[in-house]
Protein backbone atom coordinates (compact mmCIF):
# COMPACT_ATOMS: atom_id res chain seq x y z
CA UNK A 1 0.00 0.00 0.00
CA UNK A 2 1.22 3.58 -1.22
CA UNK A 3 0.20 6.61 1.10
CA UNK A 4 1.37 9.78 -0.20
CA UNK A 5 2.92 11.98 2.61
CA UNK A 6 0.82 14.48 3.95
CA UNK A 7 2.94 17.34 2.96
CA UNK A 8 0.35 20.46 2.37
CA UNK A 9 -2.18 20.71 5.08
CA UNK A 10 -4.70 21.62 2.20
CA UNK A 11 -4.81 18.07 1.25
CA UNK A 12 -5.73 16.79 4.76
CA UNK A 13 -9.24 16.70 4.46
CA UNK A 14 -11.29 13.82 3.17
CA UNK A 15 -14.28 15.96 1.85
CA UNK A 16 -12.41 17.59 -0.24
CA UNK A 17 -14.87 17.43 -3.57
CA UNK A 18 -13.46 14.55 -6.33
CA UNK A 19 -13.20 16.18 -9.62
CA UNK A 20 -15.93 14.88 -12.12
CA UNK A 21 -14.09 12.49 -14.94
CA UNK A 22 -14.73 14.42 -18.19
CA UNK A 23 -16.46 12.20 -21.13
CA UNK A 24 -14.25 13.72 -24.64
CA UNK A 25 -14.58 12.48 -28.13
CA UNK A 26 -13.58 8.80 -27.77
CA UNK A 27 -16.49 8.32 -25.27
CA UNK A 28 -19.17 9.49 -27.42
CA UNK A 29 -17.70 7.79 -30.50
CA UNK A 30 -17.65 5.00 -28.75
CA UNK A 31 -20.95 5.10 -27.69
CA UNK A 32 -22.39 6.26 -30.83
CA UNK A 33 -21.13 2.89 -32.52
CA UNK A 34 -22.93 1.28 -30.10
CA UNK A 35 -26.06 2.92 -30.50
CA UNK A 36 -25.63 3.03 -34.53
CA UNK A 37 -24.35 -0.60 -34.98
CA UNK A 38 -27.86 -1.35 -33.18
CA UNK A 39 -29.67 0.93 -35.19
CA UNK A 40 -28.59 -0.02 -38.10
CA UNK A 41 -28.74 -3.87 -38.10
CA UNK A 42 -32.64 -3.26 -38.49
CA UNK A 43 -32.22 -0.51 -40.94
CA UNK A 44 -30.12 -3.05 -42.62
CA UNK A 45 -32.38 -6.16 -42.37
CA UNK A 46 -35.50 -3.90 -43.11
CA UNK A 47 -33.93 -2.35 -46.26
CA UNK A 48 -32.47 -5.91 -47.27
CA UNK A 49 -35.75 -7.75 -46.71
CA UNK A 50 -37.88 -5.00 -48.39
CA UNK A 51 -35.63 -5.02 -51.95
CA UNK A 52 -34.40 -8.74 -51.87
CA UNK A 53 -37.23 -11.05 -50.02
CA UNK A 54 -40.80 -9.42 -50.29
CA UNK A 55 -39.88 -7.81 -53.73
CA UNK A 56 -37.54 -9.67 -56.05
CA UNK A 57 -34.44 -8.49 -56.86
CA UNK A 58 -35.36 -8.45 -60.64
CA UNK A 59 -38.31 -6.33 -59.63
CA UNK A 60 -36.17 -3.47 -57.80
CA UNK A 61 -36.43 -1.22 -60.43
CA UNK A 62 -36.77 2.67 -60.62
CA UNK A 63 -40.73 2.26 -60.56
CA UNK A 64 -40.31 0.43 -57.50
CA UNK A 65 -38.08 2.77 -56.24
CA UNK A 66 -40.24 5.71 -57.01
CA UNK A 67 -43.34 4.20 -55.15
CA UNK A 68 -41.85 3.44 -52.14
CA UNK A 69 -40.33 7.15 -52.05
CA UNK A 70 -43.64 8.43 -52.96
CA UNK A 71 -44.07 8.32 -49.45
CA UNK A 72 -41.54 10.90 -47.37
CA UNK A 73 -40.80 8.66 -44.23
CA UNK A 74 -39.52 5.93 -46.59
CA UNK A 75 -36.89 8.61 -48.13
CA UNK A 76 -35.79 9.57 -44.10
CA UNK A 77 -35.43 6.01 -43.88
CA UNK A 78 -32.92 5.56 -46.56
CA UNK A 79 -30.80 8.59 -46.17
CA UNK A 80 -30.69 7.68 -42.17
CA UNK A 81 -29.41 4.29 -43.88
CA UNK A 82 -27.04 5.80 -45.76
CA UNK A 83 -25.71 8.61 -43.36
CA UNK A 84 -25.32 6.14 -40.09
CA UNK A 85 -23.47 3.74 -42.71
CA UNK A 86 -21.01 5.96 -43.74
CA UNK A 87 -20.56 7.48 -40.08
CA UNK A 88 -20.28 4.02 -38.63
CA UNK A 89 -18.42 2.90 -41.15
CA UNK A 90 -15.68 5.76 -41.24
CA UNK A 91 -15.32 5.40 -37.35
CA UNK A 92 -14.36 2.26 -37.78
CA UNK A 93 -12.26 2.88 -40.31
CA UNK A 94 -10.76 5.79 -38.62
CA UNK A 95 -9.67 2.77 -35.63
CA UNK A 96 -8.35 0.66 -38.69
CA UNK A 97 -6.44 3.42 -39.46
CA UNK A 98 -5.09 4.85 -36.36
CA UNK A 99 -3.76 0.94 -35.64
CA UNK A 100 -2.34 0.08 -38.51
CA UNK A 101 -1.35 2.78 -40.24
CA UNK A 102 1.77 3.44 -38.24
CA UNK A 103 3.51 6.68 -40.61
CA UNK A 104 1.82 10.11 -39.38
CA UNK A 105 2.08 10.80 -43.12
CA UNK A 106 0.40 7.76 -44.87
CA UNK A 107 -2.28 7.64 -41.98
CA UNK A 108 -2.76 11.40 -42.86
CA UNK A 109 -3.42 11.27 -46.39
CA UNK A 110 -5.19 7.69 -46.76
CA UNK A 111 -7.63 8.93 -43.75
CA UNK A 112 -8.13 12.33 -46.01
CA UNK A 113 -8.90 10.06 -48.82
CA UNK A 114 -11.11 8.02 -47.13
CA UNK A 115 -13.10 10.80 -45.67
CA UNK A 116 -13.47 13.03 -48.72
CA UNK A 117 -14.51 9.51 -50.33
CA UNK A 118 -17.36 8.90 -47.77
CA UNK A 119 -18.55 12.77 -47.66
CA UNK A 120 -18.60 12.68 -52.00
CA UNK A 121 -21.19 9.40 -51.19
CA UNK A 122 -23.23 10.92 -48.82
CA UNK A 123 -23.54 14.45 -50.61
CA UNK A 124 -24.57 12.13 -53.82
CA UNK A 125 -26.66 10.04 -52.16
CA UNK A 126 -28.31 12.80 -50.08
CA UNK A 127 -28.96 15.07 -53.27
CA UNK A 128 -30.28 11.79 -54.79
CA UNK A 129 -33.09 11.15 -52.39
CA UNK A 130 -34.15 14.96 -51.93
CA UNK A 131 -34.52 15.46 -55.37
CA UNK A 132 -35.72 12.25 -56.94
CA UNK A 133 -38.92 13.12 -59.10
CA UNK A 134 -39.83 9.30 -59.64
CA UNK A 135 -38.25 9.22 -63.17
CA UNK A 136 -34.84 8.53 -64.85
CA UNK B 1 20.33 -25.90 3.14
CA UNK B 2 19.16 -29.11 0.82
CA UNK B 3 17.26 -27.66 -2.24
CA UNK B 4 14.94 -30.20 -3.48
CA UNK B 5 14.60 -30.45 -6.98
CA UNK B 6 10.55 -29.79 -7.43
CA UNK B 7 10.82 -29.12 -11.04
CA UNK B 8 9.38 -32.24 -12.69
CA UNK B 9 5.73 -32.56 -10.76
CA UNK B 10 5.51 -36.46 -11.68
CA UNK B 11 1.63 -37.44 -10.92
CA UNK B 12 2.59 -41.06 -11.99
CA UNK B 13 6.33 -42.20 -11.72
CA UNK B 14 5.23 -45.50 -13.54
CA UNK B 15 4.39 -43.47 -16.85
CA UNK B 16 5.88 -44.61 -19.86
CA UNK B 17 8.02 -41.55 -21.86
CA UNK B 18 7.05 -40.72 -25.15
CA UNK B 19 8.48 -38.85 -28.38
CA UNK B 20 7.91 -35.18 -27.74
CA UNK B 21 8.70 -33.17 -30.84
CA UNK B 22 9.72 -29.54 -30.46
CA UNK B 23 9.76 -26.55 -33.24
CA UNK B 24 10.83 -23.57 -31.16
CA UNK B 25 11.42 -19.95 -32.91
CA UNK B 26 15.38 -19.11 -31.89
CA UNK B 27 16.71 -15.69 -32.42
CA UNK B 28 20.29 -14.48 -31.55
CA UNK B 29 20.60 -11.06 -32.31
CA UNK B 30 24.77 -11.43 -32.69
CA UNK B 31 24.11 -13.94 -35.74
CA UNK B 32 20.99 -14.28 -36.71
CA UNK B 33 19.28 -11.21 -39.26
CA UNK B 34 15.92 -12.83 -38.41
CA UNK B 35 14.31 -15.86 -36.60
CA UNK B 36 14.39 -18.93 -37.63
CA UNK B 37 12.71 -22.56 -36.42
CA UNK B 38 14.58 -25.23 -34.71
CA UNK B 39 13.41 -29.02 -34.04
CA UNK B 40 14.45 -31.43 -30.89
CA UNK B 41 12.89 -34.55 -30.39
CA UNK B 42 13.20 -35.34 -26.48
CA UNK B 43 11.50 -38.35 -24.24
CA UNK B 44 8.68 -36.83 -21.53
CA UNK B 45 6.25 -38.25 -19.41
CA UNK B 46 3.47 -37.20 -20.22
CA UNK B 47 2.82 -35.62 -16.61
CA UNK B 48 5.73 -33.24 -17.51
CA UNK B 49 4.81 -29.81 -18.34
CA UNK B 50 6.25 -27.82 -21.60
CA UNK B 51 8.64 -26.04 -19.32
CA UNK B 52 10.25 -29.21 -18.53
CA UNK B 53 10.53 -29.78 -22.33
CA UNK B 54 12.58 -26.65 -22.66
CA UNK B 55 14.76 -27.42 -19.74
CA UNK B 56 15.44 -30.50 -21.41
CA UNK B 57 16.28 -29.40 -24.40
CA UNK B 58 18.59 -26.66 -22.78
CA UNK B 59 20.18 -28.86 -20.20
CA UNK B 60 20.91 -31.91 -22.51
CA UNK B 61 21.19 -30.89 -26.08
CA UNK B 62 21.47 -26.99 -26.32
CA UNK B 63 22.75 -24.93 -23.53
CA UNK B 64 22.05 -21.79 -25.78
CA UNK B 65 18.70 -22.02 -25.78
CA UNK B 66 17.08 -18.89 -23.87
CA UNK B 67 13.65 -18.28 -21.96
CA UNK B 68 12.60 -16.91 -19.24
CA UNK B 69 11.37 -18.94 -15.73
CA UNK B 70 11.66 -18.25 -12.27
CA UNK B 71 9.23 -19.85 -9.84
CA UNK B 72 7.80 -22.25 -12.25
CA UNK B 73 4.59 -23.10 -10.65
CA UNK B 74 2.19 -20.50 -12.20
CA UNK B 75 2.96 -17.72 -9.81
CA UNK B 76 5.34 -15.52 -11.00
CA UNK B 77 4.41 -15.01 -14.52
CA UNK B 78 8.01 -15.17 -16.52
CA UNK B 79 7.33 -17.87 -18.56
CA UNK B 80 4.37 -16.58 -21.01
CA UNK B 81 4.89 -18.01 -24.55
CA UNK B 82 2.93 -18.79 -27.88
CA UNK B 83 2.76 -22.58 -27.11
CA UNK B 84 1.28 -24.36 -30.64
CA UNK B 85 -0.24 -20.74 -31.50
CA UNK B 86 -1.68 -19.93 -27.80
CA UNK B 87 -0.61 -17.91 -25.31
CA UNK B 88 0.35 -19.87 -22.48
CA UNK B 89 2.36 -20.26 -19.41
CA UNK B 90 5.40 -23.16 -19.78
CA UNK B 91 5.18 -24.11 -15.93
CA UNK B 92 1.48 -25.05 -15.89
CA UNK B 93 0.65 -27.08 -19.26
CA UNK B 94 1.39 -30.41 -19.20
CA UNK B 95 2.33 -32.41 -22.75
CA UNK B 96 -0.47 -34.66 -21.32
CA UNK B 97 -3.28 -32.01 -22.60
CA UNK B 98 -1.34 -29.90 -24.83
CA UNK B 99 0.19 -32.71 -27.35
CA UNK B 100 3.47 -34.34 -28.37
CA UNK B 101 3.53 -31.69 -31.01
CA UNK B 102 4.74 -28.09 -29.64
CA UNK B 103 5.39 -25.68 -31.28
CA UNK B 104 6.89 -22.43 -29.18
CA UNK B 105 7.39 -19.01 -29.91
CA UNK B 106 8.05 -15.82 -28.18
CA UNK B 107 4.92 -14.16 -27.22
CA UNK B 108 4.03 -11.53 -29.74
CA UNK B 109 3.71 -7.21 -29.87
CA UNK B 110 7.14 -6.88 -27.47
CA UNK B 111 10.32 -6.79 -28.84
CA UNK B 112 12.47 -10.41 -29.21
CA UNK B 113 15.59 -9.83 -26.96
CA UNK B 114 16.79 -13.74 -27.26
CA UNK B 115 14.79 -16.95 -28.46
CA UNK B 116 11.94 -16.88 -26.56
CA UNK B 117 13.04 -13.62 -24.15
CA UNK B 118 11.12 -10.90 -25.06
CA UNK B 119 11.72 -6.88 -23.75
CA UNK B 120 8.89 -6.22 -20.86
CA UNK B 121 9.59 -3.07 -20.72
CA UNK B 122 7.15 -1.47 -23.21
CA UNK B 123 4.36 -3.54 -20.98
CA UNK B 124 6.06 -2.98 -17.29
CA UNK B 125 5.82 1.10 -18.96
CA UNK B 126 2.24 1.10 -19.85
CA UNK B 127 1.58 -1.28 -16.10
CA UNK B 128 2.68 2.17 -14.35
CA UNK B 129 1.12 4.88 -16.39
CA UNK B 130 -2.36 3.82 -14.71
CA UNK B 131 -0.76 4.69 -11.73
CA UNK B 132 -1.40 0.98 -10.19
CA UNK B 133 -0.99 1.61 -6.53
CA UNK B 134 -2.99 2.50 -3.60
CA UNK B 135 -3.54 6.80 -3.59
CA UNK B 136 -5.07 7.68 -0.66
CA UNK B 137 -4.42 11.29 0.39
CA UNK B 138 -6.66 11.02 3.82
CA UNK B 139 -4.61 10.37 7.40
CA UNK B 140 -7.14 7.71 8.50
CA UNK B 141 -5.60 7.95 11.71
CA UNK B 142 -4.44 4.85 14.30
CA UNK B 143 -7.13 2.79 11.93
CA UNK B 144 -6.90 0.62 9.09
CA UNK B 145 -8.83 1.35 6.19
CA UNK B 146 -12.12 -0.96 6.49
CA UNK B 147 -13.85 -1.81 3.49
CA UNK B 148 -17.08 -4.34 3.32
CA UNK B 149 -17.44 -7.26 1.39
CA UNK B 150 -19.24 -6.35 -1.30
CA UNK B 151 -16.91 -3.69 -1.52
CA UNK B 152 -13.77 -5.88 -2.32
CA UNK B 153 -15.80 -8.10 -4.24
CA UNK B 154 -16.14 -5.61 -6.94
CA UNK B 155 -12.36 -6.17 -7.82
CA UNK B 156 -11.28 -9.31 -6.57
CA UNK B 157 -11.13 -10.88 -9.90
CA UNK B 158 -8.46 -8.27 -11.01
CA UNK B 159 -6.30 -8.95 -7.86
CA UNK B 160 -5.80 -12.05 -9.85
CA UNK B 161 -3.41 -10.85 -12.36
CA UNK B 162 0.39 -11.82 -12.16
CA UNK B 163 1.69 -10.00 -15.26
CA UNK B 164 2.58 -12.37 -17.60
CA UNK B 165 1.20 -10.50 -20.60
CA UNK B 166 -0.41 -13.29 -21.65
CA UNK B 167 -3.43 -11.28 -22.21
CA UNK B 168 -1.75 -7.79 -23.39
CA UNK B 169 0.65 -9.78 -25.97
CA UNK B 170 -2.89 -12.12 -27.26
CA UNK B 171 -4.28 -8.20 -28.41
CA UNK B 172 -4.40 -8.08 -32.21
CA UNK B 173 -4.81 -4.31 -31.17
CA UNK B 174 -2.02 -4.17 -29.50
CA UNK B 175 0.29 -6.03 -32.10
CA UNK B 176 -0.27 -3.63 -34.50
CA UNK B 177 -0.73 -0.57 -32.25
CA UNK B 178 2.35 -0.15 -29.23
CA UNK B 179 0.53 3.04 -28.26
CA UNK B 180 -2.95 0.84 -26.78
CA UNK B 181 -2.17 0.47 -22.79
CA UNK B 182 -3.08 -2.52 -23.49
CA UNK B 183 -5.21 -5.34 -21.44
CA UNK B 184 -3.03 -6.22 -18.40
CA UNK B 185 -2.82 -2.32 -17.75
CA UNK B 186 -6.28 -1.68 -17.88
CA UNK B 187 -7.36 -5.06 -15.45
CA UNK B 188 -4.65 -3.48 -13.01
CA UNK B 189 -6.23 0.04 -13.43
CA UNK B 190 -9.70 -1.70 -12.74
CA UNK B 191 -8.44 -3.27 -9.27
CA UNK B 192 -8.12 0.10 -7.88
CA UNK B 193 -10.65 2.00 -9.98
CA UNK B 194 -13.14 -0.11 -8.51
CA UNK B 195 -11.48 -0.29 -4.83
CA UNK B 196 -13.67 1.55 -2.33
CA UNK B 197 -10.14 2.90 -0.15
CA UNK B 198 -8.68 4.42 -3.22
CA UNK B 199 -9.08 8.12 -3.75
CA UNK B 200 -7.42 8.56 -7.78
CA UNK B 201 -10.44 6.82 -9.37
CA UNK B 202 -10.80 10.17 -11.53
CA UNK B 203 -7.42 10.00 -12.38
CA UNK B 204 -7.31 6.69 -13.86
CA UNK B 205 -10.54 7.25 -15.75
CA UNK B 206 -9.40 10.41 -17.34
CA UNK B 207 -5.69 8.36 -18.29
CA UNK B 208 -7.88 5.03 -19.82
CA UNK B 209 -10.57 7.90 -21.76
CA UNK B 210 -7.65 8.84 -24.02
CA UNK B 211 -7.42 7.28 -27.82
CA UNK B 212 -4.68 5.07 -25.71
CA UNK B 213 -7.00 3.66 -23.66
CA UNK B 214 -10.06 1.51 -23.21
CA UNK B 215 -11.67 3.02 -26.50
CA UNK B 216 -8.84 0.85 -28.52
CA UNK B 217 -10.18 -2.56 -27.02
CA UNK B 218 -12.52 -4.08 -29.79
CA UNK B 219 -13.52 -7.03 -27.73
CA UNK B 220 -11.89 -9.53 -29.59
CA UNK B 221 -11.66 -11.92 -26.23
CA UNK B 222 -8.53 -13.15 -26.94
CA UNK B 223 -7.20 -11.29 -23.48
CA UNK B 224 -9.81 -13.86 -21.49
CA UNK B 225 -9.19 -16.90 -23.73
CA UNK B 226 -5.49 -16.05 -22.82
CA UNK B 227 -5.86 -15.77 -18.89
CA UNK B 228 -3.62 -18.20 -17.16
CA UNK B 229 -5.19 -16.95 -13.87
CA UNK B 230 -8.79 -17.05 -15.42
CA UNK B 231 -9.69 -13.16 -15.34
CA UNK B 232 -12.40 -12.19 -17.21
CA UNK B 233 -10.16 -9.38 -18.94
CA UNK B 234 -12.94 -8.43 -21.30
CA UNK B 235 -15.44 -7.90 -18.58
CA UNK B 236 -13.21 -5.59 -16.42
CA UNK B 237 -12.08 -3.32 -19.43
CA UNK B 238 -15.73 -2.95 -20.32
CA UNK B 239 -16.57 -2.44 -16.58
CA UNK B 240 -13.83 0.82 -16.92
CA UNK B 241 -15.39 1.90 -20.49
CA UNK B 242 -18.89 1.87 -18.34
CA UNK B 243 -17.32 3.82 -15.44
CA UNK B 244 -16.12 6.53 -17.98
CA UNK B 245 -19.12 6.76 -20.19
CA UNK B 246 -21.44 6.82 -17.09
CA UNK B 247 -19.34 8.71 -14.51
CA UNK B 248 -20.14 6.28 -12.09
CA UNK B 249 -18.08 3.65 -10.49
Amino acid sequence: MVVRPMNDASQGSSSTPRRRSKQNFETWSWFFMRISGLVLFFLALIHFSLTHIFTDVTQTTVAFVAKRWSNPLWRVFDWLLLALGLLHGNNGLRFIMDDYIRTPRRRAFTKAAIYSLSFALFVLGTITIVTYKGTL
Amino acid sequence: MTVTDQSSPQIDSHEAEVKVHLKIKRYNPEVDTRPHWQEYDIMLKPGDRVLDALHAVKWKFDGTLSFRRSCAHGVCGSDALVINGENKLACVNLIRNIGTDLTIEPIRGLPVIKDLIVDMEPFFAQYRSVLPYLIANDDPGYKERLQSQSDREKYDDTTKCILCACCTTSCPVYWANDEYVGPAAIVNAHRFIFDSRDQATTERLDILNQKSGVWRCRTSFNCTEACPRGISVTKAIEEVKRAILYDRV
